[in-house]
């Protein structure tokens, strides 16, 4: 009773991470089509900003450092969807109704940010910025003449090789007369560690067996997180509208919505929630650069799993998942079948936290032979649908 | 009289064509390593050879993805089937009743089941097609069947991928897991792969290769088939509703893209001294799409290219900087897919030409344009000269 017991608890504490992490995803592709392959990549910046957050509360002594974590969530939920308001605004704006596209495209944004992750030091970060006030600030200046149509193309031409290379050789200057204080990565490839507060620490005795408090906060930061989004999509303004562009964008728009603002502020709350995802993930192990990596095609599974834009299929597929991985990568039912030798050999096999990937993703494919659009469908008369 | 010359329109460009592969073909086999030998990059050689194998995967991709549409994730699953089993038949070339060495190193005493067969070479070579193509016809028949598409079926090919990944991480007493096959120590016909004579027949073979699988290709997108094949693309529902059934090509194609990637795993694999997991890294699947992306997708000579440049350019950037690759590679998906949405050739296709010329102040007047589409027109361009 209580392995039973256990079992349940942990596959429930991967489902809950799992479905912190796939919500955002979830939201994003319901509404816009767009797969975000970036998306844990978000969840790892969030993560940094946990981890920068826990080190600015250090000095600050024991009581106060107890309550850094809520700054964290808050701080880790705008600065990724600062970067996720960004990112639509800068890339997947041009892209909509390209889907594939959009996951290539996305791909290297994750690519350029884990990179940045490494390597940032204050020489990149003199030397971006000095880039992006040149360039867009001559742009900008260049964009009061009434003929820049004309000029644009030439002004790209010229103006993105100059800016890049006076930045370029401004940053490496500055690197080679103050060398290592300027020129030393702050993060490095190296994971760093979170803490977690003293409240955070042990567990809770139940029998024989001990439930950790972090997953426990986990749980219940997931739970909140749901709650939030439910109540935001249901009972406010914006979450009405943005229902009314999931179910159909085109009428949405005749009826008034402003589709691209809406498009927009759903990028930034789905890449909020990833932040969050990430300030949670924080806590289970170290964090690095590939802490993203790691998350991401399972979460993808989720909401392939769940069904588009259906906040119940997304969370019944996150903790089913979660479960089904724990009961095979425990061997939770060979003892059951102990009597079938190869039945329990067979299960024996698949009995590690590698293998039962393996056997989870064939009972995905398995069920996706029932049920192709996921647990809950969208409803409606499209052929594609 | 409009059919002949119809005709004699479309017999040119394939002539001219043929040639000019043969040409490029004779070209590498012979003038690039020679020339990369005179300047002092002789270790370039084998990068080349290394290279024009992915050039394999690239047709393959483009394939797939260019003509048809469906944008496959986990090409470096089948990649690396293709290399295992080649491996796996170089590892046996023992004396009578040894093992691999690595099989004494887990205490494993006999030869898994699934090994015996690699005894053989003709299996092995055939292994390296068919096993890649079997998954990929099992996988595609259980997605395509249930019109699973677009980025679902790019997520579940990536599913598959890592899958296979912990698969042949984690299983130390089969296949030497994270380990991989190591194989330049090895022997083929009595002759050591990492040596140099068998390196150059195996830049030759990649060479012959490639062009088998631009000629397969090419000869597949050219008629009715390829047709079909970018009306997917384009509108799969309307091809249904025509009384097609896609499933059956989408599986075919997806197949011989699979079988395609299996050669070259085996060629690469043959070329950079041995298989691991390694290569069924997410990032390198992804990174063969780019490829195709780069040099211009529904352009067999553009995946070719594509790959060939993508991949030069890493090898130098990352000796050069190593930090730079990888902002470079993320730059070049954002550009490609923004700017260049189909990739160079495509570029130079459609637009490119004339904006070049508008650039250096030569506009060309443009004509009426169904005068230019009409083939006696054109004829009468290419053969009067006027």
């Amino acid at each position: 009773m209580t392995a039973l017991l256990d079992g349940l608890f942990d596959g429930i504490s991967i489902g809950s991470v799992l479905l912190l992490a796939a919500l955002g995803l979830a939201i994003v592709f319901g509404l816009m089509g767009v797969i975000n392959m970036a998306h844990g990549e978000l969840m790892m910046m969030g993560a940094y900003t946990t981890f920068v957050v826990q080190n600015l509360f250090k000095p600050l002594g024991a009581p106060w450092f107890g309550l850094y974590i809520i700054v964290a969530l808050v701080a880790a939920f705008i600065v990724t969807a600062i970067m996720g308001l960004i990112l639509e605004r800068g890339v997947i704006r041009y892209l909509y109704g390209r889907p594939l596209e959009t996951l290539l495209a996305t791909w290297g944004v994750s690519l350029i940010l884990q990179q940045f992750v490494r390597s940032v030091s204050w020489m990149l970060v003199i030397g971006l910025s000095l880039f992006c006030i040149l360039f867009f600030g001559a742009m900008s200046f260049l964009s009061r003449r009434p003929n820049f149509q004309r000029i644009r193309s030439w002004a790209l031409v010229i103006l993105l090789p100059l800016s890049t290379g006076i930045a370029w050789n401004v940053a490496t200057f500055i690197g080679d007369v103050y060398k290592l204080p300027v020129t030393k990565p702050w993060f490095g490839a190296q994971n760093v560690d979170v803490t977690a507060p003293g409240w955070l620490r042990g567990g809770l005795k139940l029998g024989t067996s001990q439930i950790p408090y972090t997953r426990l906060f986990i749980l219940g930061l997931t739970i909140v997180c749901i709650l939030g989004v439910y109540t935001f999509l249901h009972r406010s303004a914006w979450g009405l509208r943005i229902r009314a562009v999931t179910q159909n964008r085109e009428m949405s728009a005749c009826l008034g919505i402003p589709t691209q603002t809406v498009d927009a502020l759903t990028f930034a709350i789905g890449s909020g929630l990833a932040g969050i995802a990430g300030c949670a993930v924080s806590f289970l192990g170290s964090v690095g650069p590939n802490t993203g990596q790691n998350y991401i095609v399972d979460t993808f599974m989720v909401v392939v799993v769940g069904g588009v834009g259906k906040l119940v299929g997304s969370i019944v597929a996150a903790l089913a998942i979660g479960i089904a991985n724990y009961v095979i990568g425990t061997n939770a039912l060979g003892p059951l079948v102990a009597s079938v030798p190869f039945l329990s050999d067979f299960f024996a096999f698949f009995a590690n936290a590698s293998m039962a990937k393996v056997m989870v993703f064939a009972l995905i494919i398995s069920f996706l032979q029932f049920k192709p659009a996921g647990m809950f469908p969208q409803k409606g008369r499209t052929v594609d649908a | 009289m409009l059919r002949a010359i119809n005709q004699k329109i479309q017999q040119r460009p394939r002539l001219f064509e043929a040639g000019l592969v043969v040409a490029i073909a004779l070209l590498i086999l012979f003038a690039a390593p020679a020339i990369l030998t005179a300047v002092g990059q002789e270790f370039r050689v084998n990068m080349l050879g290394r290279f024009l194998a992915l050039a394999i995967v690239a047709l393959g991709i483009d394939l797939i993805w260019g003509y048809t549409g469906i944008l496959s994730l986990g090409h470096g699953l089948f990649f690396t089937l293709g290399g295992y089993a080649l491996a796996m038949y170089l590892k046996l070339q023992l004396p009578e009743g040894e093992l691999p060495e690595f099989f004494t190193l887990y205490g494993v005493t006999e030869l898994p089941w699934f090994w015996k067969p690699f005894y053989s070479f003709p299996f092995a070579l055939a292994a390296t097609v068919f096993v890649p193509m079997l998954i990929a016809t099992l996988l595609g028949y259980l997605v395509f069947r249930n019109r699973i598409r677009g980025v679902y079926f790019s997520i579940l090919t990536q599913a598959a991928l890592i899958v296979f990944f912990n698969f042949f991480n984690s299983q130390q007493k089969l296949i030497n897991g994270t380990n991989g096959l190591k194989t330049d120590t090895t022997k083929i016909f009595d002759m050591y792969v990492g040596s140099d004579d068998v390196q150059r027949v195996l830049y030759i073979l990649s060479v012959v290769f490639l062009i088998l699988a631009y000629c397969l290709s090419r000869w597949l997108t050219s008629g009715r088939l390829g047709r079909l094949l970018i009306a997917i693309r384009d509108d799969e529902s309307r091809v249904r509703f025509s009384g097609y059934d896609p499933t059956g090509f989408k599986v075919l194609v997806f197949a011989v893209s699979a079988g395609l990637a299996g050669i070259a795993g085996a060629l690469y694999a043959a070329q950079s001294g041995g298989i691991s997991p390694k290569t069924m890294d997410i990032a390198f699947s992804i990174e063969m799409v780019i490829w195709v992306a780069v040099g211009g997708r529904a352009s067999l000579v553009g995946a070719v290219l594509g790959a060939i440049l993508v991949n030069f350019s890493k090898s130098i950037l990352s000796e050069q900087f190593p930090q730079v690759w990888l902002f470079f590679l993320g730059g070049l998906f954002l550009t490609v897919v923004t700017v260049l949405p189909d990739g160079f050739v495509g570029w130079i296709r459609t637009t490119g030409v004339e904006q070049v010329r508008s650039r250096l102040g030569r506009r060309r007047l443009l004509t009426y344009p169904s005068l230019s589409e009409d083939p006696e027109v054109e004829y009468e361009r290419q053969n009067l000269r006027n």
